[in-house]
């Protein structure tokens, strides 16, 4: 039985790898603590599609599972496996800050780490990038790694 | 006046007055495209617009709106009660969250709403209110208001009766709730009235989901670049409905996908400051409208062309009771099919009573209708088929006029928004009769293409041929679809009300829970 979670954002790049890393390390430093591994596969319920790719949907849904799965998660639960820390990988279809924020309250997490994505100039202005709108909706601290 | 309205008229004049179109012999043709097209489906548009003995009133018509009447009694005018559990769950209130990334109501809802709202919308009004005047307009939103009964009907055995194969995709509509749902309550002929329906739907597909789009398309290009030969717009459009539907050219569909709903947004909104703008006369014109619908105010056909024109022009755009929503609507991702028909009756609400509407009122009051000074009726023109128009068009560029008059540049966007509107209902469509097609002839890569080259062929035929035969052959084809369509409704209908009660009981019980919290 563990006693203390953390919510770890997963992005299959370099970003997500530091925060991986960062939160194994302090993983085995609390000692009691579980990783629960997140790759978000970005989705809208209110996007637009073809009525092609609506017939398709649940095939593709379950390949980008699979794929998320086989390629991202599996590895690096391996990976913090073979450090000695207990681990759970999930992927999702969603909002990337609303599904890190959903599972930190579901597991009752005391923090979410990520990696600074680095977007720059005006898509960061636009769009306000990830860690941004986490850090301002989240319900429990963020760890942002840079 | 601008470029486009002058350019317009010459477009306009050689597809509406055959006499015209002749004269040019440099387009013959489009003209002999034309004539062979007409002739050879002549006898068959003849048929289904057949008028009830001793009357002008289409059967067809009467056909549409008594099953939309007998639906709404008998679901106990659902359209109205079940009206704010739709919103919900559009909003997906009542989707799981486990669920996310598969098909949404919402996904469901814009997919099948990109297939209808288009031209109907905008040619289709104008064609209703230039003949059967703003009259016809009231029949229009009484025909869309009972159709959502229809389309709720029709979307639940959808989904209830869709196949599901076992590498995930999903495929449904009328003809497999004909097959199943007879089987199931032990009746005969649900293969036969399956067959006879899937071909009907290659028939609309090419007609109203193709031709008819193709040469209103043109016409809005012709419009503005100046008369040219039809084929030579067919060839292009032809060339990109190949590359995306054959090619699997995504990126194009994916752009007209998310391109579309901004431009109905931007219909929309353009009507809306029009009607702000003149506010006024919003009074005015719903005076005309209602006055219009039991006077006639002296358009052609009197009262009872108002009301075809509204109904007619109302089934055409949001297709309740047609069965092609079926198709549309059955990918949802929902344990409940009812959950998906309540969904449903939003598309005729949203197609009809509000963008046909407001495509109604721009027309009725920018005063691109002549009305008699004196009397204050309107005048018909010289053929006396049709209300006279300022400049003497009809269709889509009426429609394109009556903005005008609010926003001179707005006939450019009208003409993009067209054109675009015509290829995403293309798209539609040509999943629509692949699915028929399919049906009868069976999966395979080898037969999909061949549906798909004749699709794509009859886009060239569609955006040469002229216009009358083009709508009348769309109308027939689209209204022939209904006749067995609604044949199967009335035989399942029973099924969809068990369904419905025992739904909306549970979610009365509390049994079925909204997600969020």
């Amino acid at each position: 039985m563990t006693t203390s979670t953390i919510v770890v954002g997963l992005d299959g790049g370099e970003a997500g790898a530091r925060a991986l890393a960062f939160a194994t390390t302090q993983a085995k430093l609390i000692g009691s603590c579980e990783l629960k591994l997140v790759y978000v596969i970005e989705w809208s319920p209110f996007s637009f599609q073809t009525s092609e790719e609506n017939a398709q949907r649940h095939k593709r849904r379950e390949e980008e599972l699979a794929l998320a799965r086989e390629r991202i998660v599996e590895p690096a639960v391996k990976q913090v496996t073979d450090d000695g820390v207990t681990v759970q990988g999930i992927v999702r279809h969603g909002d990337v800050a609303d599904i890190l924020d959903d599972l930190a309250k579901k597991h009752g997490a005391q923090q979410i780490v990520v990696g600074r994505v680095g977007l720059r100039g005006l898509k960061e202005r636009m769009f306000g990038g990830v860690t941004g709108r986490l850090v301002v909706a989240s319900s429990v601290p963020v760890t942002i790694i840079p | 006046m601008n470029k486009f309205l002058t350019t317009g008229l010459g477009a306009v004049a050689s597809t509406v007055f055959p006499a015209l179109a002749s004269a040019q012999d440099a387009v013959g043709m489009d003209q002999r495209i034309n004539d062979v097209f007409a002739g050879s489906t002549g006898w068959f548009v003849n048929l289904i617009f057949m008028s009830l003995p001793g009357t002008n009133f289409p059967w067809i018509v009467l056909w549409l709106v008594v099953a939309a009447s007998v639906f709404t009694l008998y679901f106990g005018f659902i359209q109205f009660w079940a009206f704010g559990h739709a919103i919900s769950l559009v909003k997906g209130d009542y989707s799981d969250p486990d669920d996310a990334g598969e098909v949404s109501h919402f996904q469901a809802l814009a997919t099948a709403l990109s297939g209808t709202v288009g031209l109907g919308n905008i040619a289709g009004v104008a064609v209703a209110v230039g003949i059967g005047g703003p009259g016809a307009t009231f029949w229009m939103i009484l025909a869309g208001l009972l159709g959502m009964a229809s389309k709720f009907t029709e979307c639940t055995l959808g989904v209830k009766y869709r196949n599901e194969y076992d590498d995930g995709t999903v495929s449904g509509g009328p003809m497999y709730y004909m097959t199943k749902g007879f089987k199931e309550r032990g009746l005969p002929l649900g293969g036969f009235l399956a067959i006879v329906f899937s071909i009907f739907t290659i028939g609309g597909a090419l007609g109203g989901g193709n031709m008819f789009q193709a040469n209103q398309a043109h016409a809005q290009i012709a419009g503005i670049l100046g008369d040219y030969p039809g084929w030579i717009t067919g060839i292009i459009f032809a060339a990109v409905v190949f590359a995306v539907i054959v090619g699997g050219i995504k990126s194009i569909a994916n752009v007209t996908e998310k391109v579309v709903p901004f431009m109905g947004v931007l219909y929309v909104g353009a009507a809306l400051v029009i009607l702000i703008v003149e506010y006024d006369k919003i009074g005015w014109a719903f005076g005309q409208i209602f006055a219009g619908a039991f006077t006639g105010l002296g358009v052609a056909g009197g009262l009872v062309g108002a009301l075809i024109q509204g109904f007619k022009r109302a089934a055409f755009s949001n297709e309740a009771g047609v069965g092609s929503a079926a198709i549309a609507h059955s990918a949802v991702r929902t344990k409940e099919p009812v959950t998906e028909g309540v969904v449903s009756l939003l598309e005729p609400f949203i197609d009809t009573v509000v963008i046909c509407t407001m495509t109604a009122l721009v027309i009725t009051i920018s005063g691109v209708l002549v009305t008699d000074p004196a009397t204050g009726r309107f005048i018909l023109n010289e053929a006396g088929t049709a209300i006279k128009t300022v400049d003497g068009s009809s269709g889509v560029q009426l429609t394109s006029a009556a903005f005008a008059t609010g926003f001179s540049w707005f006939p450019y966007i009208l003409a993009i928004a067209v054109v675009l509107f015509a290829f995403s209902t293309m798209i539609s469509w040509s999943y629509y009769g692949l699915k028929a097609w399919t049906y009868l002839f069976g999966e395979g890569k080898t037969k999909e293409i061949v549906f798909k080259v004749i699709f794509c062929l009859f886009i060239i035929i569609g955006a040469a041929a002229n216009l009358g035969s083009v709508i009348d052959f769309s109308d027939a084809m689209i209204f022939a679809m209904a006749v067995v369509n609604i044949t199967a409704l009335y035989v399942l209908m029973p099924i969809v009300k068990r369904e419905m009660k025992s739904y909306f009981a549970r979610l009365k019980s509390g049994e079925l829970k909204k997600f969020i919290d």
